[in-house]
């Protein structure tokens, strides 16, 4: 084959496939059988971080960058001017095998552009898949996306060779998806995803009764959505994420704050910043909903329809709710610890554990690795002291602030700095 | 009152745990425990050199495993990290274990046992480092070479995962600080021992032993890594927390492409 037209087609369907930021490559379970190539059935294994510190763990690319679509928020919407190219379906697998054998990643994620027909490239997406698990006895991690309104046959082939499907809501909002993406349809991307959802539901359960049933979509269905397109608040994207892992059993509901990729009146502007931060709040209460067991509604709710940017939403919340603490470290059950401002589920562990043996105080919470700036405010523990002395929301949050190093500082702080 | 002894052992595993046997055995007063290539001399205390036996050091193992499966893979993680000292940490922690108390290993108010966690947990992540950064080259003769240059000794700990995961082809990583490396010939791994003087790292000449393709595919891969970088999201910081610069010297997407 002729590498200078692979790397030719690489860099430009590489660099279209770059903005979906899914790079999971767990909970797949998939064993290495009969001695052939990769194993997923450990954790995933993130092999190198860009310089946007993001993980590279699976080689991301498009199948083609082709589309009949023209959603304003996407880089490959058929009236941008940009190179197009497509890759042969063996091409994807050379590369794939190749990069996996090398180390350099877990497996492939697989996303297209849409041409022809939703069908028809999910029929190409498919093959990709299929070609790897049968001819090359391949057991890593694939990653297909499903195309919005692909035939429910086709949906239930998918899940058979992959280890993930996923489709892209992206819009958050029904009524945004019709400002910026006019010619799609809100059920085409339902459709593909409740398919999903039940064939998973139904083999789990038919494995229950036969062993030998195959796996399906063994890690599950994600979705992403892009932030701050719209001018949709944070109520309206945690709310609408909450619906999906409840509704559509999601593993994982991305985030991806927009980045400007078009000159268009419906969108913020080329070279406006993109909302790192916000995003970063946003995972933050995600981890909240999935493992600290808050609900939504405590978090987000009409009366506070946005996340602080200058503190975490699990901080924010006990400021708001102060007559929860103070908590008792040496009794508190561990669904009452992990609320605690600066203690996460590891700690939480670790006090449990070690205060079987003595009464805890200040000194041993801070070597287990409790971030006491933040947690000393909301505890009692073996000690006289006891740091908050009746003080405000407002005071705390004051003194946090004052006495922490936050790398995201300089994008909240309202102070003029004086000297530049 | 018992004179207190330096026990010299050979420098592995289980010489080592050889060594907690015959304190425990005949009932030593531990000054310390050296490996014979560090040993120094105490002033006011005897020295004993220990000879590895196997089955004593098993019966150890499984009498830490006993207790927890979990104290037995912190014992074996906390000594592959050579850190100093780490042989009488490790004593006092054993000695713990076999206390009278109950999970006596998760008291982490305890200092030892916190050290001895947190030693663990750094050799565990580097184990899972070098299971994502190992590179492997594809050599003339068939076999996917790779170097790694790691903080600890964690080879043997890593075979597992490339055994299972690199089934169908030959491979060898080759640790170059510690001068030996793991060989997989299709059906098992071995250790062997070599003193390789030209270690091939991240040059941009390159080396004849290896095949043609091998240069082709790690420029694909390096310009699929500067492609699906998003330039407006740089945050260089994040970039060299998660890939420290000690390493890039072997990873050949960090190679500066001529």
């Amino acid at each position: 084959m002729s590498f200078k037209r692979i790397r030719e087609k690489l860099n430009i369907l590489a660099d279209a496939a770059k903005y979906d930021v899914s790079c999971s490559s767990s909970g797949s379970k998939r064993n290495n059988t009969k001695k052939g190539l990769g194993d997923s059935s450990g954790m995933g294994i993130c092999h190198s971080y860009t310089e946007d510190g993001r993980c590279v763990s699976l080689l991301k690319i498009l199948l083609t960058n082709h589309c009949i679509f023209d959603c304003a928020y996407c880089v490959t919407r058929s009236s941008n001017d940009i190179k197009r190219a497509a890759f042969k379906i063996q091409e994807v697998v050379d590369l794939t095998i190749n990069f996996y054998r090398r180390n350099y990643i877990e497996g492939l994620f697989l996303s297209s552009g849409i041409f022809k027909n939703a069908d028809y490239t999910m029929e190409r997406l498919i093959s990709v898949a299929k070609k790897l698990r049968l001819e090359e006895n391949f057991n890593g991690y694939i990653h297909l996306k499903s195309i919005p309104g692909a035939s429910d046959e086709l949906m239930r082939e998918a899940g058979l060779w992959a280890d993930r499907l996923s489709i892209n809501i992206e819009i958050p909002t029904v009524s945004g998806l019709k400002l910026l993406a006019p010619d799609k349809n809100h059920d085409d991307f339902i459709k593909p995803m409740l398919k999903v959802k039940n064939e998973i539901i139904q083999y789990k359960a038919e494995k229950k009764v036969f062993k030998s049933t195959p796996k399906y979509a063994p890690a599950g269905q994600s979705t992403q959505m892009i932030i701050g397109a719209t001018g949709e608040s944070d109520k309206d994207i945690m709310y609408s994420a909450s619906h999906y892992y409840k509704q559509y059993a999601m593993k994982r509901v991305y985030y991806s704050g927009y980045i400007p990729v078009a000159e268009d009146n419906r969108l913020p502007a080329i070279n406006s910043q993109v909302p790192v931060l916000r995003e970063n709040r946003l995972y933050q209460t995600d981890w909240l909903l999935r493992f600290y067991g808050f609900s939504v509604q405590e978090i987000l709710n009409n009366k506070h329809p946005n996340l602080d940017i200058d503190i975490d939403p699990k901080l924010s919340w006990a400021l708001r709710n102060l007559h929860h603490f103070p908590i008792d470290i040496n009794q508190a059950d561990k669904r009452t610890l992990v609320r605690i401002p600066g203690l996460g589920t590891r700690s939480a562990d670790k006090i449990i554990k070690a205060r079987r043996f003595r009464s805890l105080n200040w000194d041993h919470l801070k070597k287990i690795g409790v971030a006491l700036n933040r947690a000393k405010y909301f505890i009692i523990c073996a000690s006289n002291q006891w740091e908050r002395q009746d003080l405000e929301a407002y005071q705390i949050k004051a003194f946090i602030l004052q006495n922490s190093q936050s790398k995201f500082r300089n994008s909240y702080s309202s102070q003029l700095s004086l000297f530049n | 009152m018992k004179e207190a002894k330096i026990l010299i052992y050979d420098g592995s595993f289980n010489g080592f745990l050889t060594s907690v046997f015959k304190a425990f055995d005949e009932r030593i007063e531990v000054a310390d425990i050296q490996k014979n290539s560090l040993a120094q001399n105490g002033l006011f205390s005897d020295t004993e050199t220990v000879f590895t036996e196997i089955d004593k050091a098993k019966r150890v193992w499984n009498g830490i495993q006993k207790k927890s499966s979990y104290a037995i893979k912190n014992v074996y993680f906390a000594f592959l990290s050579e850190s100093s000292g780490i042989e009488m940490t490790l004593y006092t922690y054993i000695k713990k274990l076999f206390s009278p108390i109950d999970m006596v290993h998760l008291n982490f108010s305890d200092d030892t046992i916190l050290k001895i966690n947190q030693l663990a947990k750094s050799v565990g992540r580097e184990k899972h480092r070098m299971e994502a950064f190992v590179r492997f080259q594809l050599t003339k003769d068939g076999v996917y070479f790779a170097n790694i240059e790691p903080d600890f000794d964690i080879l043997p700990l890593v075979s597992k995962h490339f055994r299972s995961r690199y089934a169908d082809q030959q491979w060898l990583i080759y640790d170059v600080k510690r001068k030996y490396g793991l060989f997989y010939d299709l059906n098992t791994v071995e250790i062997i021992r070599l003193d390789l003087q030209n270690i091939s790292t991240n040059s941009i000449k390159e080396n004849s032993a290896f095949t043609s393709d091998e240069y082709n595919y790690q420029n694909l891969w390096n310009n699929y890594f500067k492609s699906t970088n998003i330039k407006s999201r740089i945050n260089k910081k994040l970039h060299t927390q998660h890939v420290p610069k000690r390493y890039w010297k072997y990873l050949s997407e960090k190679k500066q492409a001529v």
